[in-house]
């Protein structure tokens, strides 16, 4: 099951705060992480490469993406 | 304001000056100097800037010299001497009360320092009560007009200098999110925007440089760009040669980038060419929006070792971080390489 993040409505770097705060809890996942900018969308995409996740990217109509994160 | 919706409305305002007014701007607004530089009776020149920021270290004192430092800076990129300067300050109702003017005073402190260390004098200024603090200062200097640096003044076979380390966008965003190393990502932002640009200024005056720019908002690219454009050049920077503040790179791996320096990188994106192999987060640094970034000269290549000699002795950095080049056909001008 994996651990949704919403960061809808947040600006940067709010949304890879989120994401790099619940890494630091539970380093494994996997996320979910709702984002409705390009910005943020790039940022949390690159932090989640960076700590070893693969990055999945899913439209969910609306200008809102979900970032889906598998530990690899 | 987003680049390009700036210039927009700029050329809105601009469009109804009478011709014998325009003609005392030598350089200005059309080429986006940095500052604009005036025509005075007598063959005189005067340059002037103004430029306001919110905090971006919690010190009161480091801010106000950060925000002179950075306003100051807009002087020494066209090759002029500060001379003069009014504080602009917007103070919220809290900090107008008795037991909070300290911070006030500090700040307008922070200020006065760096005016004095460039010799100019603090004439005047004007308070504004706002919801947000904000300080900031009109800026003049003096310049010799037949010999200022512009921003369409780049020749192919130039090098380029640059004379402060590049990241202040993500260190401040790392600063205000209280992230790790937010202490010392605080340290390093009031060393270095907090020092004036005037031994790079000193370079342009002794060698006679054409063109020179001061790194701020738009950051290294988009400040590059502006040049490159104005000149009819295009631009090589050299990822792997940019001057970085400490754990910049890291941070900008890990995604810890301003919605600001975002927004530069798209809107340049069409000017701009990045070569296979180039890393990303280097690429996010290049547009990383700057507060009191260094300057980045343009040097002929007979005058690079003493224009980095002069920088070192000063205690600024001199770093080849690139080339200009002809334009090019596909209109890409700058190169990310």
């Amino acid at each position: 099951m994996s651990h949704v993040i919403d960061s809808c409505g947040l600006s940067c770097p709010q949304p890879v705060l989120l994401f790099l705060n619940a890494v630091k809890e539970n380093p494994h996942g996997p996320y979910s992480v709702l984002v409705d900018n390009d910005a943020s969308r790039e940022n949390v995409s690159r932090a989640a490469r960076n700590r070893g996740f693969a990055v999945e990217e899913e439209d969910q109509g609306n200008g809102v993406t979900r970032l889906n994160m598998v530990k690899t | 304001m987003a680049p390009g919706s700036l210039e927009r409305l700029l050329q809105g305002i601009a469009a109804d000056t009478p011709p014998h007014l325009e003609a005392r701007v030598l350089a200005g607004r059309a080429r986006n100097e940095d500052a604009v530089v005036l025509d005075l009776p007598g063959g005189r020149a005067i340059v002037q800037s103004v430029d306001i920021l919110t905090p971006i270290v919690n010190d009161a004192f480091a801010f106000g010299r950060i925000a002179a430092a950075n306003a100051l800076s807009d002087i020494y990129a066209m090759g002029g001497e500060p001379w003069c300067a009014m504080n602009i300050a917007c103070f919220p109702q809290a900090l107008a009360e008795e037991d909070a003017q300290h911070i006030l005073a500090d700040i307008l402190r922070g200020g006065q320092s760096a005016l004095l260390e460039a010799g100019a004098v603090l004439a005047g200024g004007h308070t504004v009560q706002d919801d947000e603090l904000k300080y900031g200062l009109a800026v003049t200097g003096v310049i010799d007009p037949a010999h200022m640096a512009v921003n369409n003044g780049l020749k192919p076979g130039q090098h380029l200098l640059l004379t402060k380390p590049l990241g202040t966008g993500i260190l401040a965003t790392v600063a205000k999110a209280r992230w790790e190393g937010a202490e010392e990502s605080e340290q390093a932002l009031t060393t270095v925007c907090g020092r004036l640009n005037s031994v790079g200024g000193r370079v342009i005056h002794s060698l006679r440089l054409s063109a020179a720019t001061d790194i701020t908002g738009f950051g290294l690219g988009g400040h590059a760009l502006e040049m490159a454009l104005a000149s009819g050049v295009s631009i090589a920077l050299d990822t792997q040669a940019l001057p970085l503040l400490p754990r910049v790179l890291e941070y900008a791996r890990d995604g810890l980038i301003p919605a600001g320096s975002h927004l530069n990188r798209r809107h340049w994106q069409c000017f701009t060419l990045v070569e296979p192999g180039v890393d990303e987060a280097l690429e996010s640094i290049v547009f990383d929006a700057q507060t009191s970034g260094g300057l980045l000269l343009a040097v002929p290549p007979h005058q690079v070792a003493e224009a980095c000699a002069l920088l070192l002795a000063g205690g600024d950095l001199a770093c080849d971080v690139g080339q200009v080049l002809p334009a090019r056909d596909d209109g890409r001008a700058l190169i990310l390489r």
